[in-house]
């Protein structure tokens, strides 16, 4: 750990925070400089976003100091931060849509004239700062709601710049950017760089970092691994500080690999800029994987097999018949039916204030009445065996779903779905924020599907439960699957590096198919 | 590095369509009325048919505040309905006596938004049901002012007022008693049309490019992101909130004066609370929040008024007007809906 006191900014020390019972930060301490660029580099869940949401005030540490410029703070709010020069340009975009440009770039401290915004003062503002970044072709009068997305994300960035930072916080802010829209943030940082600020850039673009940063900072399970200048380390051993960690829940057995007849085929799917034309059969009996950092169209490849998305491009084909994928009840009912374990099981999955009888049911209403009634002997003989096939743990079945614990809200979800007897059944990380126990039980419930002859399409952020219970395994990166693992290749190393989007990888044993 | 002036008026245009249709939906049907009535395009017709707007328009820019924040204020009809009581026993005497009633009637329109504010802020409940709550309670201490209808207002000012500018200038004492001749052309214009611009100018106006006014908008528009802005979320609301009193209790003062009395009217009340929604809504501004303004609301309800003047003029059944006004609102609501056909994750039009 390289400390260099003399030029160091903003020094942490000994920061600690916790969510209920998960440690997201633990004991971490970490400095960066004036005028350098600090990458900061990390799995998903490794700590990067708490640490940055501490650094700019979103959320308060549990344990640790601060200094600034050598002097305490402690920030209580993301204003209080912005004022002492700290400055994030957030992932999730805080523009405010309904709003012009000009009004959004000044939205904390406007030009005022006679004590009322001035109007013009601001938008000659809006206009010098959007062209800083080379954007003069936004029209500072537009609203943010009519912008494309690459150009909001610029709006962010002129609005952050508008903030005259000290330190400057960049999440994932080039995602969503065109080529040359990168270019010219490039120029913008050099130029920041030049004036002193220090510049913390989170990307899971390696060779953006390549290019960028100055110093490199690699975070794991909550904690901070290890500070190097940059070319120090190699790619791989980069991979191998972020991963470093023991494979700790066990899986049933996979079957040895076999080539099937595809059961469900996708073929040349785009959908807006999110996917670009990606390609995928599964069998039946199969586990496939969806791997890839979070936020590369995984989740808009699963919602567009399941309907939910409008304006799809490109074929989805069930046991060889295309099938019209326009509404969730639609998919419900393509060829043998197809389920989905959405996202968020509190919104998306659940009724949380009906009942745990009425929740398991919820999918499968038309096949459990008779006429327009619902049949309740049928209801409560299908609840108990869905109950007794995922061990469900509840006092009644009638109890509100709101009060079981997690792991057993999501068993509610799954079982739902498997009520409708689905031929393909697409999975959402089904396993985030649950016990570890009942994560064994989902695993051995999807090879046990897969073994009655489901096709299984399984996206986990957790890259352990991809190598522990996938068949195969296809990596997306950008929209587009860029690499796909079968056998031995689906290790721990592939995925990372794949994910990252390393160049010249070698995927071994695996067809690795380039973009 | 300017900007081409004339394609803003076009982007202007585009962003603010539903004001500027109903504008010119309002000019198009108030025309056909002055063509039909026998007595169209005069003073007298003006000055009837201000009065009969003001109160409405008055309540329509107070709910435009809380709907710019994506809530809704029932209780403004009941605040309207508090302060026409109370003006109905202030502004019964002369002189600086009436001045003190209005200063007071306006306060206490403005107090009974800030409290409504409160229950919202520091309650953290949602708007509906936080003036649901306070909007009775106002109708209740209307109800103890005014248990009967009755009470007087000074009637001068009631005069002054519910006339023409030229009767005004008489009633006060200017302009040699409106007699002067730079002023007859403009003595037909209605005092209340006057007051209205008034009132929208001085209040509506600053607030709109007020730092408060834009974080009305903000949080309207996506509340999350105006508080990682740095913006005052809770001064906003209750901002909002008093604006709304404040408007309800100028339509109340109006409403005492135009009347001559004071009424707690319980269905009165609740109409105009459901008449003050519909012309938000017929004016431009969405229900959920950060787009529109009370401008537009005042053409709303313009627009819901004429409807019943027409009636009067064309002799339809009068029995047809709830459906016409229905129609009207459907109408407005529709095109406010058009962009939801450009949502490609149908997951988001449920969020």
């Amino acid at each position: 750990m390289t400390i260099r006191d003399a030029d160091d900014l903003l020094v942490l020390k000994g920061i600690s925070k916790r969510y209920g019972g998960v440690k997201a930060l633990q004991d971490v301490s970490f400095s960066c400089g004036r005028g350098r660029v600090h990458a900061v580099l990390g799995e998903n869940g490794a700590g990067k976003s708490t640490l940055i949401k501490i650094i700019s005030g979103v959320v308060q540490p549990d344990e640790g100091s601060m200094t600034l410029d050598g002097a305490a703070v402690h920030f209580r709010s993301p204003a209080a931060a912005n004022e002492a020069g700290i400055v994030c340009i957030f992932q999730e975009l805080s523009l405010m849509p309904d709003l012009t440009v000009s009004d959004n770039i000044s939205i904390s401290s406007p030009p005022r004239k006679f004590g009322l915004i001035d109007a013009k003062a601001q938008r000659l503002r809006a206009e010098e700062l959007l062209a800083t970044i080379g954007c003069e072709d936004v029209n500072p009068m537009m609203r943010i709601r009519d912008l494309p997305l690459s150009r909001r994300q610029m709006v962010e960035i002129a609005k952050a710049l508008g903030k005259k930072p000290k330190i400057l916080i960049l999440d994932e802010a080039t995602s969503a950017l065109t080529s040359s829209d990168v270019e010219k943030v490039y120029a913008m940082l050099a130029r920041l760089k030049a004036e002193g600020v220090a510049i913390l850039y989170i990307s899971h673009r390696m060779h953006e970092i390549e290019a960028l940063a100055d110093d490199a900072s690699v975070f794991r399970n909550g904690r901070h691994i290890e500070t190097f200048m940059k070319g120090a380390r190699s790619n791989d051993e980069i991979v191998q500080l972020m991963i470093g960690r023991e494979i700790s829940a066990h899986f049933p057995p996979k079957p040895a690999y076999e080539i099937r007849k595809p059961l469900l085929e996708i073929r040349n799917l785009s959908w807006e800029n999110r996917l670009h034309d990606v390609s995928l059969s599964i069998g039946r009996g199969e586990i496939v994987g969806l791997g890839g950092l979070d936020g590369q169209g995984q989740k808009e490849l699963l919602l567009s097999l399941f309907g939910v998305l409008k304006q799809v491009k490109g074929d989805v084909l069930i046991d060889g018949v295309v099938q019209k994928l326009n509404s969730p009840i639609a998919a419900k009912s393509a060829g043998g039916g197809i389920a989905l374990v959405p996202e968020d099981r509190k919104t998306e999955g659940l009724m949380l204030p009906m009942s745990i009888a009425e929740n398991l049911v919820i999918a499968s209403l038309d096949e459990l009445s008779s006429g327009i009634f619902v049949d309740e002997t049928k209801v409560s003989a299908s609840v108990a065996d869905a109950i007794k096939r995922l061990k469900i743990k509840i006092g009644s079945p009638d109890d509100a779903v709101s009060t079981l614990s997690g792991g057993n809200q999501q068993k509610v979800v799954i079982a739902k779905w498997l009520m409708t007897r689905p031929d393909v059944i697409l999975l959402n990380d089904p396993t985030r924020g649950i016990d570890v126990g009942t994560k064994q039980e989902i695993y051995r419930l999807l090879r046990e599907l897969a073994d009655e002859g489901a096709a299984i399409l399984f996206y986990s952020t957790d890259y352990d439960e991809l190598i522990g219970s996938c068949d195969r395994v296809s990596i997306l990166y950008d929209g587009r699957i860029i690499s796909e693992l079968q056998g031995d290749a689906i290790n721990e190393k592939n995925i990372v590096a794949a994910s990252l989007n390393i160049a010249g990888q070698k995927t071994e044993g695996g067809a690795h198919v380039g973009h | 590095m300017s900007a081409t002036k004339h394609s803003d008026w076009g982007l202007r245009i585009r962003q603010n369509m539903g004001f500027f249709i109903s504008v010119i939906l309002f000019v198009i049907v108030y025309f056909l009325y002055h063509l039909a009535h026998p007595k169209g395009f005069s003073s007298q017709v003006l000055v009837q048919n201000s009065n009969e707007v003001f109160s409405l328009a008055m309540l329509a820019m107070a709910q435009t505040v809380p709907v710019l924040l994506g809530g809704l204020d029932l209780s403004v009809g009941a605040v309207m309905t508090l302060v026409d009581c109370l003006a109905s026993h202030l502004l019964e005497g002369t002189g600086p006596s009436v001045g003190f009633g209005i200063i007071a009637c306006l306060l206490a329109g403005a107090l009974a938004g800030f409290v409504n504010g409160c229950v919202v802020v520091f309650g953290r409940i949602q708007p509906i049901i936080a003036t649901l709550a306070t909007g009775a309670v106002y109708m209740g201490l209307a109800l103890f002012l005014r248990p009967i209808p009755g009470g007087k207002i000074n009637e001068d000012i009631n005069w002054a007022m519910t006339n023409a500018l030229g009767d005004f200038a008489e009633t006060v004492g200017i302009f040699d008693d409106g007699k002067a001749a730079w002023f007859q052309p403009i003595a037909g214009v209605p005092t209340a049309l006057v007051l209205l611009v008034l009132v929208a100018l001085v209040t509506w106006v600053p607030f709109r490019r007020s730092v408060t006014g834009r974080t009305v908008y903000a949080i309207g528009s996506a509340e999350g992101a105006a508080y990682m802005s740095g913006l005052n979320i809770a001064g906003g609301k209750l901002a909002a909130f008093t604006m709304a009193g404040l408007f309800a209790g100028i339509g109340g003062i109006f409403m005492a004066i135009q009347t001559s009395s004071g009424n707690a009217d319980i269905p009165m009340a609740g109409a105009y609370t459901l008449s003050s929604i519909a012309s938000v809504v017929i004016g431009g501004t969405s229900l959920l929040g950060g787009t529109g303004g009370a401008i537009g609301s005042i053409f709303g309800t313009l627009i819901l008024k004429v409807i019943s003047f027409n009636f009067r003029v064309f002799d339809i059944a009068p029995l047809l007007q709830p459906l016409f006004e229905g129609l009207v609102l459907l109408a407005a609501v529709s095109l406010g809906a058009l962009s939801i056909l450009r949502v490609k994750n149908q997951l988001e039009l449920f969020r």
